[in-house]
């Protein structure tokens, strides 16, 4: 189907139903539980950062998973999309599609610049400078393109830029005349519109903006799968293998690996585009180093150089991220209050450091046993789980391995 | 390859699919039946507490949750009661808010305007929160009001000193207490004239974001205005912890004074830098080189140690305070917690208390006819002597304090004391003053 081979038609089909049924999915507790309160992440903000993350990875993975060339500022094409996309509500009008174009054209005009002198080195060096330029890109916006005393103020510093009612929006401003601001749009679907489903005690959210995110999350991910099983994803395959042999039998591979890391970068700055069209508010810290850190962490957590693998690692550190700070100790006396008091006390007192504050140490503690168990991201988990219930039929192992090799 | 797939199991789930899909119209009508976002249906009400937990404020942030669990306690009737004894209105009973429980869900903003708006979506998405309050930042602030300014809940600014928090970037739903950037200059100016006199050469270090920006921009103007010279102004970044880079230069500019716009572990930071580079000992222009630190509180004098002795600064509210409001709320957080409170915890109690009072008054949760209750709501009994929420831009105007490092604390929390009370007209400004200018509150939204 759509030019794919039955095993990646089959993913494909795979990764569109979870996507489709991820309100249902996400949301396993009945609504007022206290499991509900803490677990349940199926309201429309973190889905849609599910899938945003999603596409970003996807993108990342394309570069690093297919070249082995590992950016580590990819942070920054993600701002410069998200403030592309501020800048479209501002100026034009409030509709989603010219706001997602123009980051993708800006952030790939970025990219074909940083990639063009980045690309002259190879293995760590290429790294440092990726980060360079998107520590560059993020003083820039942080700093000096962010001062509003200044006449240039592009990116409003640390506040970030937002929507204000005198903002001229060419299209249509005559919504600001009514006192409050317009909310984004889909050719006049809300992305903040949601509706909900009650059954029984169970309470889903259907949200709008989160099925745009995962129409063009699957767009993006079959995309992602016609350049891996193309002859273009193979050459990008052969430059992680070995480059110079191929430089050696006179293969230019320079615009190749070029139009990999554009095409990552146009990737993240839809992703940008995509986080400002459900929250138009874009901040600095998005292009912070951190941040991009964050990426590879969540490439290599999922599975580097296969189909499926950025997805999971983003929807893994996504839900980790925003369960794991919301847990207070109140929280925690509630779910061990069956426990003597002073045995609760102690131990509540031991997970106050893993929770609230301190969610970076457990999903610190969550990425090493991931690195040291499952070398190849939470894929390879998957894989052996798999291979254990179907033993009876290693015909098929070697014909799975080949759709989704871990990275070596 | 396949081709052909009409199979009857295809069929039945294409048209489940389609059957499910064409209800969904249907189920929305029944959903918005609500008046307003995160109507509380059940016996209790769900408020978010939004405070960094990481990041430069963090303690402002602790403390701040502690004065929001103080406030939830007394609310549902427990404890001694605190402020709601002495606050001038009475409608608060101790029954939760219109007979309904307080509950709460706290998040990280991290000191970040990004991870504070998702914390505060999730707050009202996932945890039908009613009311988003907090922020120890005045870029968090600014971003989350206007996430709740959109999303139709209540915003009780926490922390917050920019003058753009009411100013260019005010919402309908947005509300402050604490004091901003204009009343510090206000309070400042006069102290300052009297202690270092009218001729004097300021240096400027501001935290790069719209607090810095409009704290630098009142004290310039007060300063100015007394015949000060500014000799320069430099901006750091938020999440600086080293300022030797940027006081290095301060020794040769010719200036005299030093005015740090920090606050938090920026403030901690750069002042214990300026008196490691000895600019407390030495003489500029003949005159003594000082350090004024406009914004000033006791956690940051406590993390500052020493170096804060004889330096002036302003403050919202000091636990030192001896009128009733103050006494029984330094009394009751003092019994929970075994110290006193500091500006931020005591800023967000009251903001707690409002809100609540607020609800009770109009009887409604609705965000609309919140806002219309505080509107030139006037009160007296929380700490800050007889207070104005102001109608045009959601301001509280109160006194302002002048504090000063103290020479010899008699404990680890005797660290400031009240060099003055400035009254609440001197602090006072037009709605449409220019630093406040350029932003219009626009319409109360209830949401869906």
């Amino acid at each position: 189907m759509l030019g794919l081979n039955k095993k990646d038609t089959t993913l494909l089909i795979i990764v569109a139903f979870m996507a489709l049924c991820a309100p249902f999915i996400l949301n396993p507790f009945p609504e007022g539980s206290s499991m509900a309160q803490m677990f349940n992440a199926g309201y429309p903000d973190l889905m849609q950062r599910f899938v945003i993350f999603g596409i970003l990875v996807i993108g990342f993975n394309i570069l690093f998973g297919l070249t082995g060339y590992l950016s580590f500022g990819h942070a920054a094409f993600l701002g410069i999309g998200s403030y592309s996309a501020v800048w479209m509500f501002k100026l034009i009008g409030m509709n989603v599609i010219p706001a997602i174009l123009l980051s993708m054209v800006v952030s790939g005009v970025f990219a074909l610049l940083i990639g063009y002198v980045s690309l002259r080195r190879s293995g760590i060096y290429f790294s440092i400078l990726t980060l360079a330029f998107a520590q560059m890109c993020y003083n820039l916006a942080y700093s000096v393109l962010g001062n509003p005393a200044s006449s240039y103020n592009l990116t409003n510093g640390e506040t970030g830029l937002q929507l204000s009612l005198n903002d001229p929006r060419i299209l249509d401003g005559a919504a600001s005349s009514e006192g409050s601001l317009p909310v984004t749009n889909f050719f006049g679907v809300a992305m903040r519109d949601s509706v909900q489903l009650e059954i029984g005690s169970w309470l889903f959210t259907f949200n709008a903006g989160y099925y745009l995110c995962a129409l063009i999350m699957l767009i993006s991910f079959y995309v992602s799968i016609r350049i891996f099983r193309s002859p273009f994803g193979l050459m990008l395959r052969a430059v992680k293998s070995n480059q110079q042999r191929m430089n050696y039998t006179g293969l230019n591979t320079k615009p190749y690996t070029l139009a990999a890391f554009v095409i990552s970068g146009i990737y993240a700055g839809l992703a940008g585009g995509l986080l400002s069209s459900m929250d138009p508010l874009a901040g600095a810290e998005r292009m912070h180093w951190t941040a991009s850190g964050e990426i590879v962490i969540m490439a290599i957590l999922g599975g580097v150089g296969t189909l499926i693998g950025p997805i999971v690692g983003a929807g893994f550190n996504e839900y980790f991220k925003n369960i794991l700070s919301k847990i207070n100790d109140s929280v925690l006396h509630q779910w061990l209050s069956f426990l003597p008091d002073g045995l609760e006390d102690a131990i509540v007192g031991v997970l106050h450091f893993f929770v609230g504050k301190g969610w970076h140490l457990s999903l610190g503690v969550l990425f090493m046993v991931v690195i040291i168990f499952l070398p190849g991201g939470l894929v390879e988990g998957g894989q052996r789980v798999s291979r254990l219930f179907r033993r009876n039929k290693t015909s098929d192992d070697a014909d799975n391995a080949s759709h989704s090799t871990p990275a070596e | 390859m396949s081709n052909s797939k009409f199979t009857r199991r295809g069929l039945l789930k294409t048209s489940t699919l389609a059957g499910a899909g064409l209800a969904l119209p249907t189920i929305f009508t029944g959903a918005s039946a609500h008046a307003f976002t995160n109507d509380p249906t059940g016996g209790s009400v769900t408020l978010g507490f939004n405070v960094p937990q990481t990041g430069p404020y963090a303690d402002e942030g602790a403390d701040e949750l502690r004065a929001y669990e103080l406030a939830v306690e007394h609310l549902n009737g427990g404890g001694d009661g605190g402020m709601m004894n002495t606050f001038s209105s009475k409608a608060l009973d101790g029954t939760g808010i219109l007979g309904k429980k307080v509950e709460y869900v706290t998040g990280d903003t991290q000191t970040k305007s990004d991870a504070a708006r998702a914390s505060a979506k999730s707050m009202i998405e996932k945890d039908g929160a009613i009311m988003i309050t907090g922020g120890s930042s005045s870029g968090v602030a600014v971003a989350v009001q206007g996430l709740c300014q959109e999303a139709g809940v209540i915003f009780m600014a926490g922390l917050t000193h920019s003058n753009d928090t009411t100013g260019k970037d005010k919402k309908a739903n947005g509300f402050r207490h604490f004091f901003n950037g204009y009343m510090s200059g206000a309070a400042l100016a006069p102290v300052l004239e009297s202690l270092y006199g009218k001729d004097r050469n300021a240096y400027h270090l501001t935290a790069d974001y719209t607090w810095g920006w409009t704290q630098e921009e009142s004290i310039k103007a007060s300063t100015e205005a007394l015949g000060w010279n500014t000799v320069n102004a430099v901006r750091t970044p938020l999440a600086a912890t080293d300022f030797s880079s940027y006081i290095a230069p301060v020794l040769n500019s010719g200036a005299d004074v030093l005015v740090l716009n920090h606050y938090g572990g920026n403030m901690v930071n750069s002042l214990t830098n300026a008196v490691q580079f000895g600019l407390r000992d030495k003489q500029v222009n003949g005159k003594n080189f000082e350090i004024v630190v406009p914004l000033y509180s006791r956690l940051m004098a406590k993390g500052a140690g020493e170096n804060v002795k004889g330096i002036h600064g302003s403050t919202n509210w000091h636990w030192s305070l001896q009128d009733e409001a103050s006494k029984a709320f330094v009394k009751s957080f003092g019994t929970k917690y075994g110290f006193p409170p500091s500006q931020a915890a005591h800023t967000v109690y009251c903001q707690t208390l409002l809100y609540a009072d607020a609800v009770t008054r109009a009887g409604s949760f609705a965000p609309c006819a919140v806002a219309e209750a505080l509107e030139g709501f006037e009160f007296d009994g929380l700490g800050n002597g007889a207070t104005l929420y102001r109608a045009e831009d959601h301001q509280c105007f109160k006194d302002v304090l002048v504090v000063r490092g103290k020479e010899n604390p008699t404990s680890e929390f005797d660290l400031l004391e009240v060099v003055e009370v400035t009254p609440a007209a001197q602090v006072t400004y037009p709605a449409d003053h220019p630093m406040f200018a350029g932003g219009s509150l626009g319409s109360c939204n209830n949401g869906a």
